[in-house]
């Protein structure tokens, strides 16, 4: 990025420095993370085999609790509000939405990392405990290597600094503060993902399928990001979003060199266009969204939890930064398009999630819906509506979370049993999971009382501030169209008979119990007292530029 | 500042939460204490309600034992109660009928089988915390006077509803019972969340709509003030939209002709105490809001929507009492005929005079006594049989007199008999109807003749006759059976002669309500139309 600010610095956007000033301190969440998947990648590389699980846990733990108390840290002294600025020579701000983003962020991985641990579904192999992603990954499906591999209960814990690398990526993607960073951000949180997709122990074909599209599908909107942070800057002559906004406002002063392109509002709106659908994609909205359910059901569960729940949370705050801080000045140009993308979004996920008969699939379809509401929210361009985003975000992280570890739980001799007829009768096995999973259910249906009803009022409220009334219309219908399938699922679990032969619940190690606890716990919490939450959120709803 | 209001709604939600907390009812002394810690509870809810009687002065503020709780300031909200005369009413109707709903289905969540693999040890805990919870929700909703915490509350009943409906059903039904509960429990939450979301997306626009005026508030009486006033004046569009929007949830929940097909499924599917409490209870909900929020928000839109309104409600008082004849179904019967006189209570609420408003509260609450009686004592006689057919009965009262009679005293408050509570409403509704609608007051009024048609044509075809195959062996009520219908009777025949504690409670509101749309009563053409409501009888 040096290069980048040196070319700018050129063109007399500002004083030349001679060299970078980093603010350490400020960017330390992300360092801690970097610095402790470095860590996890000595720990493969080092340690005896045996000692790789445990440790790697705890590096993963501690190096995303210090991230997290290095965000509140920075938070308490004002990061977020009054001291917020930007750092390293304006590739990245930290600011409000930029820390309670990391901080969701942040939790969503610790609970995430803890269902990656879980060691007692599984049934043990030659006494090994072992996990839920594949014994070799490099091994192939149905080979005699990966037998072999299997037998003796090697596990990959490669996954662990893996998602740390994400997790870095993806503290990033929401505070970067100019395109190629965003960029770059972009490129750190996916490729790991791409990966960890691929890692399933059970079901690898599928697994490795999921991967390859993932990775096609991203990698194909990387380059419409790419080839859109091109055009932008033939036509603002920066790369930074706040030097952009005054290109486009026509505030600041055209690089004389670029005064023609400037004129070519083509060249502007075609280069929206594309990095919208570069992070688009990322969220999962329609019509981008096709990979969703094929990459939610064939990823290993812990790993669809996690992605469902934190990259839409980095993804969504790259949107709002990209779109309120450097394309206000058009905003009667892109507010009409995402009006259409969030209208489809939320009609689509609610009614391709009905025909679903795979409960990763119906989630996942649910999670476009869920992108919809979100945009709502984003379309109503003022500071509630950025409080109400970071809100829902906040409430759909743990919901999500906790609804796909609870999918981890209800296992046949195959594995996950994630059909939904092997989920007939449920409710009357296992009453408690039953509930647990029909409270996220309820919240995912926005039933007041819980924390997705208070999201999804939040968006819609602010949506019809912002005076986008049809776009709440179409909201709540959707909201209805969705509560059927919902609805369907807690149907099946409560009010049909079991199958004779239908899966078993696993009783899950603590690790898994306390991720689906602090899940319902914060469901629940956000439903009935979410007034703190929301002054945190809507204190934190200010871009810095 | 008074606790009163809220520990009222407090007392059931934490009683829920015991009650589902007690140990697992694997034997029948732990379903016993379960039962009784349950009965407790609610018996403890009605005392608290007649404090609030107690403590209510009728000719006082409108709103009185206020209390408001700061709860989500971010969006403009508090936990604000208050209670007014309708209110109240209310309040008292549903803490008297929930322990005798509980009383009635002592035994409806008892194990089907004891040998059931797997029927779940907590079902008993469930269906009473389910009722409690069901009960909180629907004291808040009647004490609220903050919109949002009406409509989160309004929305929240319906998931412990939706349970009681797909979970318990009474064991008559045919092989496929399970299947057509699940199908009406989902029906019923599918309609209603609609009607629901509908109504969050007015309650949203209304915040809008008032906020621009620098009114943003979800306080209840703040916004009727500020409406009455002219300090907030809703354009007239924005203002039937609003209007819609509220009513369309309000009249699902009633229910209103032509959104009330999913009340027979789930009436039908439920046990006699779950259907009470749908019926009785919980849809009252939706008719007293039409009354407190639709008139009270948006006077003007409630004026031009009036006549439509009344018409629908008409046609639903023919309807369900035509189809109610037709039913071979006792409960189905039972659910039509309620129908009807949900239609009744929304011409009366519409018909924007004081005799039809006060009809319309006493019908909700006679309605509720009525047809808890009625529909009880159905389902004792059901339960006996193990069929739910009329076709199955005859002769009954030759071998349960108590039970026949009972019976006979519940269709005859149903068909609106003089002496009966339920006749005083209704000649209130008709009257107050026909003062500023003739020819809408004098069709209503083929609905009693239709009720007279469906009530005693059900009794004669059940308990008169020889007696069938199959009946010989029903047994009269027992003393918990009596003790549910005691009461019942009791009230329905003190109400029907002195109604006058009752409409002294609830005519102030009323008169408040129709002061909001700038109504007075029609000057009267004849001397019938007194102007006190309660020396009609």
């Amino acid at each position: 990025m040096i290069p980048v600010h040196a070319l700018a610095a050129a063109n007399g956007s500002g004083p030349s420095i001679p060299a970078p000033h980093i603010e350490y301190g400020q960017l330390s969440p992300m360092l801690v993370v970097f610095g402790a998947a470095l860590l996890g990648v000595l720990v493969e590389a080092f340690l005896p085999r045996r000692l790789r699980a445990t440790a790697q846990l705890g590096v993963s733990l501690l190096g995303l609790g210090g991230a997290f108390a290095a965000v509140v840290v920075l938070a308490a002294q004002g990061h977020g509000t009054t001291r917020a600025g930007l750092l390293a020579m304006g590739a990245v701000a930290i600011d409000g939405p930029a820390l309670f983003l990391q901080g969701v962020i942040l939790l969503t991985a610790v609970l995430a990392v803890l269902t990656y641990a879980e060691g007692r579904l599984e049934p043990r192999i030659n006494g090994h405990r072992v996990d839920a992603f594949a014994a070799q990954a490099a091994a192939v499906p149905g080979g005699e290597q990966e037998r072999d591999a299997t037998r003796e209960g090697l596990r990959t814990t490669e996954i662990y600094p893996l998602t740390l690398f994400a997790v870095g990526g993806m503290l990033l993607f929401p505070a970067a503060n100019d395109l190629l960073t965003m960029f770059v951000a972009l490129e750190v949180l996916s490729l790991p993902l791409y990966l960890m997709c691929a890692l399933a122990r059970r079901r690898r074909l599928i697994s490795q399928e999921a991967a390859v599209k993932y990775f096609l599908l991203g990698a194909f909107a990387s380059a419409f990001f790419l080839f859109g942070t091109a055009l932008v800057y033939g036509y603002a002559g920066s790369l930074q979003l706040g030097e952009i906004a005054d290109v486009v406002s026509g505030v600041s002063q055209v690089t004389p060199a670029l005064a023609v392109t400037t004129q070519n509002d083509a060249l502007l709106l075609i280069g929206l266009a594309m990095l919208a659908v570069g992070l688009l994609f990322k969220v999962g909205a329609v019509p981008f969204h096709s990979w969703t359910p094929d990459v939610y059901q064939g990823a290993p569960t812990p790993v669809t939890g996690f992605m469902a729940a934190a990259t839409k949370t980095a993804a969504f705050g790259a949107l709002l930064r990209l779109f309120y801080v450097a394309f206000p000045g058009i905003r009667w140009d892109w507010r009409p398009v995402m009006w259409g993308v969030a209208i489809l979004t939320m009609v689509v996920g609610a009614v391709l999630a009905i025909t679903q008969q795979d409960v990763k699939r119906l989630l996942a379809y649910s999670s476009v819906a869920h992108a919809g509401f979100i945009l709502t929210g984003l379309i109503a361009t003022d500071r509630r509506g950025v409080a109400a985003v970071l809100f829902y975000l906040l409430a759909y992280s743990f919901v999500t979370l906790g609804a796909f570890a609870v999918v981890t739980l209800v296992r046949d001799s195959k594995g996950e049993a994630t059909h939904l007829s092997n989920w007939a009768g449920l409710g009357r096995r296992s009453p408690l999971l039953a509930a647990v999973f029909a409270l996220f259910l309820l919240a995912f249906a926005g039933i007041p009382l819980t924390s997705g009803f208070t999201g999804k009022f939040a968006v819609f409220q602010a949506a019809a501030e912002g005076g986008a009334t049809p776009l709440v219309i179409v909201g709540v219908l959707s909201s209805a169209v969705a509560a059927f399938f919902y609805i369907r699922v807690i149907v099946l679990m409560f009010f049909s008979d079991p199958q004779p032969s239908g899966p078993a619940v696993a009783v899950p190690s603590p690790l898994t119990a306390t991720a689906i606890g602090v899940g319902v716990l914060v469901t629940l919490g956000l439903g009935l007292l979410p007034q703190y939450f929301l002054d945190l959120a809507s204190k934190a709803a200010l871009f810095t530029r | 500042m008074s606790y009163l209001l809220s520990a009222t709604c407090a007392v059931p939600a934490a009683g829920a939460v015991l009650t589902a907390a007690l140990p697992a009812g694997t034997s029948e002394a732990r379903r016993r204490t379960t039962k009784t810690v349950a009965l407790a509870v609610s018996v403890l809810t009605l005392g608290l309600a007649a404090a609030i009687a107690v403590a209510f002065e009728p000719g006082g503020a409108r709103y009185q034992l206020t209390e408001s709780h700061s709860w989500i300031r971010s969006f403009g909200i508090s936990f604000s109660l208050g209670a007014d005369g309708i209110g109240t009413a209310l309040v008292l109707l549903t803490a008297v009928l929930v322990p005798l709903v509980m009383l009635a289905g002592w035994h409806d969540a008892d194990p089907a089988a004891p040998e059931g693999s797997f029927e779940s040890k907590r079902r008993t805990q469930a269906f009473f915390a389910l009722i409690l919870a069901v009960e909180a929700m629907v004291l808040v909703s009647f004490l609220a006077t903050d919109v949002f915490v009406f409509y989160v509350f309004f929305e929240a009943m319906l998931i412990p509803m939706y349970f009681l409906i797909g979970g318990f059903g009474d064991r008559a039904g045919g092989p496929d019972a399970d299947r057509q509960r699940s199908y009406a429990a989902v029906k019923f939450l599918l309609y209603n969340l609609l009607g629901g979301l509908v109504m969050l997306a007015a309650v949203i626009g209304l915040y809008v709509v008032a906020g621009d005026q620098g009114q943003a508030t979800f306080s209840l009486t703040a916004l009727t003030d500020a409406i009455s006033s002219g300090k907030l004046v809703i354009d007239p569009n924005a203002q039937r939209a609003l209007f819609l929007g509220f009513f369309f949830a309000f009249a699902v929940k009633a229910p209103m002709w032509p959104l009330h097909t999913w009340l027979p499924n789930a009436m039908g599917e439920s046990t006699a105490g779950t259907a009470v409490l749908i019926t009785a209870v919980v849809d009252k909900v939706g008719t007293f809001a039409m009354l407190r929020f639709c008139l009270g928000l948006f006077p003007d839109a409630s004026k031009t929507f009036a006549p439509v309104i009344m018409v629908l409600a008409l046609i639903g008082i023919v309807y369900g009492a035509l189809v109610a004849i037709g039913q071979k179904d006792i409960k189905r019967l039972v659910a039509y005929a309620s129908i009807s006189h949900f239609g009744f209570i929304i011409l009366g609420v519409f018909a924007m005079t004081s005799q039809g408003q006060s009809g319309a509260t006493l019908y909700m609450v006679n309605h509720g006594i009525s047809t808890a009686a009625w529909m009880l004592v159905a389902g004792f006689l059901i339960s006996r049989r193990g069929s739910r057919l009329i076709a199955d009965y005859g002769g009954v009262q030759k071998v349960a007199p108590v039970l026949a009679g009972t019976f006979l005293i519940g269709g005859l408050a149903t068909l609106s008999l003089p002496g009966m509570a339920p006749f005083v409403s209704e000649f209130l509704v008709l009257v107050g109807t026909f003062s500023r609608y003739p020819a809408i007051g004098i069709v209503a009024t083929f609905g009693i003749v239709l009720a007279a048609l469906y009530a005693l044509l059900l009794y004669q075809r059940t308990m008169t006759g020889p007696v069938k195959a199959g009946v010989e062996g029903v047994r009269d009520l027992k003393v918990r059976e009596l003790a549910v219908v005691a009461p019942l009777v009791a009230l329905t025949l003190l109400l029907g002669v002195y109604p006058k504690p009752l409409t002294d409670l609830v005519n102030p509101a009323v008169n408040d309500t129709l002061s909001q749309v700038h109504r007075t009563d029609p000057a009267p053409a004849h001397p019938v139309a007194a102007t006190n409501g309660g020396e009609q009888k």
